[in-house]
């Protein structure tokens, strides 16, 4: 018979049979089925949900609202002078946001601007329960953002031998001018926190061709 | 027959035929359900989701009743109810119990066969009525399919016939002796095979293929029409169960006291209606070609020999 070829047979049960077999035995297992509304899903900590807004660490900088390909986030500031904590010391300048907003009807999920965000006011929260039934209410103001903030997972710790994260680094550096110190480090220069780039010469290509 | 005993027959059989395809659905999602690991529709109605089906036919009853603009207008809304109401028919022909069948005519096989065989002709309307080409594709392979799984179902029954020496199924189910099991075996097997293609159920729902022909004849159908086209499919499935369940597996004979034979009728056609859902989540579809090689190069010569089998066997007084 067509139907029945080679394929269909395997360790001498025609395939028929042992779909039978196989659908017979599934039917007898527990199912395996996620009760998604009743038991809550396990999500792996970097599962992107909805974006966290830490606003003490905002500098309306802008850069997250310029790079997002959809545009989906407002951003409005205004400067505020701090007067001079001495006398005859000179006034300063700084940003206080005054609207951080986020329409998640618009948004994709790409995650660009919690990439380019210099000071880590942007986090995924593995928070995905936030539907609505008017589109508008999908537009998060900064209040509703930084309510995120305590959903979000603390971030993965390091790898046991990574580096120094950059700021202990500095910190740890002896000051200049002492030179070496004594202790288990004594052996050899404290390291510079940054890797050293090395640029390749331009002039060293192209003298191949003949 | 007074007026009284065929009025509580004629509601019988309507029970019957509200009850037993919405047994047979409910069935469905769950068998099918657990044999893919899942759960199945679990909420509506609390115990096990008892009340699904019912909650289905709320929703197609909420849906907008459609007619495509370009379509055969009369014959786009009259073919679900050229599907449905012949099951309606042939369950009323079932014998469940000795004596009991809410119509008890001599030619009940012929009768059954010739209305279940009227349903086709629902799926036929609907392909053709659509305006729709997927649809009238869907039409034709049903109605080809149709034409090619008659056969063997003819063949099959007809050696039945031919064994008991009648065409009522009364009188059939009553010369039913176990021995049937083995000499009507190709019989049996070919007739369960051509009913579940008549259906058009998994493996052979070619004219239905959502894949490729998105529906086939139901297509452009909503709400409470579409609903008729699926309660005729389980409403058919309960009618060849039985059938089958009458004929080779002896309906209501059963070990017990014969006041009990409607519940051997129905469990043993429950069985086969189970087998019938086993075997959908089980086999992939068959193409068009396989399918048609199927009936002609195995169903009809198989048929044909247990025909032949059987006439032998008559003749020579098994």
């Amino acid at each position: 018979m067509v139907t029945a070829d080679d394929r269909g047979r395997t360790g001498g049960l025609p395939g028929v049979l042992k779909g039978l077999a196989t659908t017979a035995r599934t039917a007898l297992r527990p199912t395996h089925t996620a009760e998604y509304p009743d038991v809550a899903p396990s999500l792996p900590p970097r599962s992107r949900g909805v974006i966290a807004l830490l606003e003490e660490n905002c500098t309306s900088c802008m850069l997250c609202a310029r790079e997002c390909p959809d545009w989906c986030i407002f951003i409005d500031s205004h400067k505020e002078t701090i007067p001079a904590p001495t006398p005859g010391g000179r006034e300063r300048q700084r940003n206080v946001l005054d609207r951080f907003a986020i329409d998640f009807s618009l948004c994709m999920y790409c995650g660009i601007c919690i990439e380019v965000c210099p000071f880590d006011a942007l986090h995924w929260s593995p928070q995905f329960e936030y539907a609505e039934t008017d589109i508008r209410d999908l537009l998060h103001e900064k209040e509703r953002l930084g309510e995120w903030m305590p959903t979000v997972p603390p971030p993965p710790a390091l790898d046991e031998r990574a580096a120094e994260p950059a700021e202990v680094a500095a910190a740890n550096r002896p000051a200049r001018g002492t030179g070496l110190v004594g202790g288990a480090g004594a052996a050899r220069p404290p390291r510079t926190v940054r890797p050293k780039v090395v640029r390749e010469k331009p002039s060293a290509a192209p003298q191949d061709d003949p | 027959m007074t007026l009284l005993e065929a009025a509580l027959r004629a509601v019988a059989a309507l029970a019957a035929f509200l009850v037993l395809p919405l047994l047979v659905g409910q069935a469905e999602h769950k068998v099918m359900a657990h044999m893919q690991g899942r759960l199945g529709p679990m909420y509506a109605g609390g115990f096990h989701g008892w009340a699904q089906l019912v909650a289905d036919g709320v929703k197609f009853v909420q849906k907008e009743d459609i007619t495509p603009r370009a379509a055969d207008r009369w014959v786009f809304r009259l073919a679900p109810a050229v599907a449905l109401v012949p099951y309606l028919v042939a369950l009323a022909l079932v014998p469940v119990h000795p004596g009991v069948a809410a119509v008890d005519v001599p030619g009940s096989l012929v009768l059954l066969l010739a209305a279940t065989s009227v349903g086709a002709l629902g799926t036929l309307m609907a392909g053709w009525s659509s305006a729709n080409k997927y649809s009238l594709i869907g039409g034709l392979r049903a109605a080809a399919q149709l034409v090619s799984y008659e056969l063997p179902i003819v063949l099959a029954l007809a050696s039945v016939a031919l064994a008991g020496g009648s065409l009522s199924l009364a009188v059939l189910t009553e010369r039913w002796s176990p021995l049937w099991l083995l000499w009507q075996l190709p019989g049996a097997v070919v007739f369960l095979v051509a009913a579940v293609a008549e259906l058009q159920r998994p493996p052979f729902d070619m004219p239905v293929a959502d894949a490729e022909l998105v529906m086939g004849a139901w297509t452009e159908y909503t709400g409470l029409r579409f609903a008729f086209f699926l309660l005729s499919e389980y409403a058919g499935i309960v009618v060849m169960s039985l059938l089958f369940a009458t004929l080779w597996l002896g309906g209501w004979h059963g070990p017990f006291p014969d006041a009990l034979g409607w519940l051997w009728t129905l469990l043993k056609g429950f069985v086969v209606a189970l087998l019938v859902i086993w075997v959908r989540v089980a086999w992939p579809r068959l193409r068009e070609d396989q399918l048609q090689r199927l009936a002609w190069l195995w169903l009809v010569p198989l048929a044909l020999g247990q025909l032949l089998l059987t006439g032998v066997g008559v003749v020579l007084g098994w």
